[in-house]
């Protein structure tokens, strides 16, 4: 394995983090195409020009695939390998394993996205995938779970870093996720129906598919700004017992919040409101990440004059504070009496997906790809107008959704003088196209960062000398 | 104080720890509800039969052909108990409603109207031009055509799905005892659409009598996603119940 004979000559397994991190950008932008593509078919539905394969209801799974899983999970597979050898000052277990896990994946995103196109789905967001590819998951997961606590086992320093808790956090939720909300009955190769039906399903969806968003989204993502912050500020993290106090509280009370998908559904109130609950005191081990992480950069505050990638990091944190302020609002159940089914929640999604997710993905990946490759950015003009292209692209895309959200909501429940509904449903479909219009230009605006950042990290892996031995220094 | 630096220290305790804090919340919310009998209503006519039943064979082949497609990104299938909605789409939806439902379609987006009550709502004609053009129907649509749904169906597994439905639970019978329980539990019409044994049989004479696509001689995609539609939100019949029968529940 040539591949392993390059690495072998490195203290450390870079190869691996390379691969992870070319396929994060690929997937990055292959995704956010489709999200565009997606975004314009419902502005402009003659573009699902009578294909099966391409209409909204079977290309949205692979939109969400491809940034969640693709995107999302390449980068998470890349920094945690990265940093769980650093700060563990230890290699990965094995070469072969974490190679497995790579090569697993990849197979995993493409499988993925061939079955939403071919209507080979569960129906369930975010878990389309039918029970071969189930199975496959759960293989490279335990394989990625031997590898990354195997590694630990082998550390130097006997504390483990905090950003480690993180990652090993959201790798056992969501193996325990994964397992639970895919519990299915085959009836051949490419169809199952689920183990359980009705309310129960409903509850055991969105207890995975929040935390989805709580461990894959959330809590690895911190792990993540946990070592990249520090690392790019030059400054120590703010306070160690915070971490400690927001990291314990963040992982109990996440699971616990899922069902505000599902206030005012056909379940027992006491369900929706311990979840209300909980989302609502979800918000402070949240914004004890966020305080964490910008407070971290407390003494290099002007290095965000200069320094772009900080600049990413510093605003990732602030959308992740938005957001996670936005999610308990909505969580409340009168607010959610308005909110629920609207555009305001894709607002919310991508406010975290893209302010946060994106963004601290961004900043890391332009740390790592130089020292990854032993050399310098083509570009720091190309970064800065990303970070302004990521900004500007994420706003107009929460705007939109802010205002066609909340309208919907105000219309489906508007009554004329005579105490009729003012609305028919399709009046307020057409009021939507200006929103589903600009919302489609946030995006492009954003994929079109994604595009410059390809570019850069291209042309900067292309022009580096040689695969490197990088120096062992110190985490 | 806990002195977090034995935890740090001590990759297993980590772990340890980890997994049960994350274990809770699942454990607390969601397993009770296998348990408490009031998370399905029991909902039954005066003569003591259960209004809500399992899907027939052609039905249940459109819930399918409606999972394919992705009907549940744009229209939910759960009415909530507020008055617009009452107006616009009728009575609330109750669990038991969907509880032989493998997966709940309840939905998390309103691109396009809820259709947890849509059944008998609209002519089959409209149904069927509707997904095969929706602009023609209602010109503010933004929903893709769906032309293709006019190719046959493929009935040859139809007894496997039911099979591996039985096997999660829902009540299709495989013999006569089963069958007899459900004439029992269902009524006489119901029972004979949930026997195993003349599924594909049912499904064909169905899609025949019910003409969903206006065309009897062979049986379509959309025959089935049609007479899926035109069941939803029918089963039970809240004029023979009592208006308040159902708060308790929640």
């Amino acid at each position: 394995m040539a591949s392993v004979a390059i690495g072998s000559s490195e203290q450390y397994n870079y190869d691996v983090v390379r691969k992870f991190t070319i396929m994060a950008l690929i997937w990055g932008a292959v995704g956010m195409l489709v999200g565009v593509f997606i975004a314009s078919e419902l502005a402009w539905p003659f573009l699902n020009f009578d294909i099966p394969y391409i209409t909204f209801g079977r290309l949205r799974p692979v939109h969400t695939g491809a940034v969640i899983f693709g995107f999302g999970g390449s980068a998470l597979f890349a920094t945690s390998y990265y940093i769980v050898q650093r700060t563990c000052q230890a290699r990965l277990l094995s070469d072969g394993m974490a190679s497995f896990t790579f090569w697993g994946w990849q197979a995993i995103i493409v499988l993925a996205a061939l079955g939403d196109v071919l209507g080979y789905s569960q129906g369930r967001e975010y878990a389309e995938m039918e029970w071969p590819v189930d199975l496959l998951i759960a293989v490279v997961w335990v394989t990625y779970a031997i590898v990354y606590i195997g590694t630990i086992m082998k550390r130097k320093e006997p504390h483990i870093y905090v950003a480690n808790w993180f990652y090993l956090a959201f790798i056992l939720a969501t193996a325990l996720l994964h397992i639970f909300n895919n519990l299915a009955i085959p009836v051949s190769l490419t169809k199952s129906y689920p183990l359980f039906s009705g309310a129960q399903d409903a509850m055991t969806q969105w207890w995975y598919g929040h935390n989805a968003v709580g461990f894959f989204l959330t809590a690895a993502f911190l792990g993540m700004m946990y070592y990249f912050v520090p690392k790019q500020a030059g400054r120590p993290i703010y306070s160690y017992r915070l971490s400690i106090v927001h990291f314990w509280a963040l992982i109990f009370m996440y699971m616990w919040a899922g069902t505000h998908h599902l206030h005012w559904t056909a379940i027992p109130d006491w369900t929706s409101t311990l979840a209300a609950t909980f989302s609502i005191m979800l918000l402070m081990p949240s914004w004890g990440g966020m305080i964490n992480g910008i407070m971290t950069m407390s003494g290099a505050w002007d290095k965000l004059r200069t320094d772009p990638i900080l600049r990413f990091m510093i605003v990732s944190l602030s959308f992740y504070g938005m957001s996670t302020f936005e999610g308990p609002m909505m969580s409340l159940k009168d607010v959610n009496a308005l909110s629920h089914y609207t555009d305001w929640t894709i607002g919310h999604v991508h406010s975290g997906a893209l302010g946060w997710v994106a963004m601290i993905s961004f900043g890391a990946i332009y740390h790592l790809v130089p020292k990854l490759w032993d050399t310098k950015m083509h570009s720091t003009k190309l970064i800065n107008a990303h970070f302004w292209l990521a900004t500007i692209g994420t706003l107009l895309y929460i705007t939109a959704m802010w205002i066609s959200g909340i309208m919907q909501g105000l219309m489906w429940r508007a009554y004329d003088d005579y105490g009729n509904l003012q609305y028919s449903f399709a009046e307020s479909v057409a009021a939507m196209h200006p929103y589903y219009a600009m919302r489609a230009l946030g995006g492009l605006v954003f994929l079109t960062g994604m595009v410059l950042m390809l570019y850069n990290c291209f042309v900067t892996i292309r022009q580096a000398k040689n695969v490197p031995s990088l120096a062992a220094s110190a985490a | 104080m806990i002195d977090h630096g034995k935890i740090e220290k001590n990759l297993g305790l980590m772990l340890v720890l980890t997994m049960f804090a994350i274990s809770i919340g699942g454990l607390v919310e969601i397993v009770p509800l296998f348990f408490i009998k009031g998370t399905v209503e029991d909902v039954k006519s005066a003569e003591g039969i259960k209004m809500v039943h399992p899907y027939s064979p052609l039905e249940q082949r459109g819930r399918d052909i409606y999972l394919r497609e992705g009907c549940y990104l744009c229209h939910s299938q759960m009415i909530r108990p507020f008055r617009d909605e009452a107006l616009r789409y009728g009575h609330y939806s109750l669990a038991a409603e969907s509880q032989y439902d493998h997966p709940f379609q309840w939905g998390s987006k309103r691109t396009g109207p809820d259709l947890a009550r849509v059944g008998k709502k609209y002519s089959n004609e409209w149904q069927v031009q509707h997904l095969i053009a929706p602009r023609s129907m209602v010109p503010e649509s933004v929903m893709p055509n769906y032309p293709w749904l006019m190719q046959a169906l493929d009935t040859s597994d139809v007894a496997d799905r039911m099979k591996a439905l039985r096997t999660t639970g829902v009540p299709y019978s495989i013999n006569k005892a089963e069958y007899d329980n459900n004439v029992k539990e269902f009524g006489a019409d119901v029972a004979k659409q949930l026997h195993i044994p003349d599924a594909q049989k049912n499904l064909i004479e169905q899609a025949q009598t019910g003409k969903y696509d206006g065309d009897a001689s062979n049986v379509t995609e959309m025959d089935a996603l049609v007479a899926y539609l035109q069941v939803l939100g029918t089963m039970v019949d809240f004029s023979k119940l009592d208006s308040d029968n159902f708060v308790k529940f929640r």
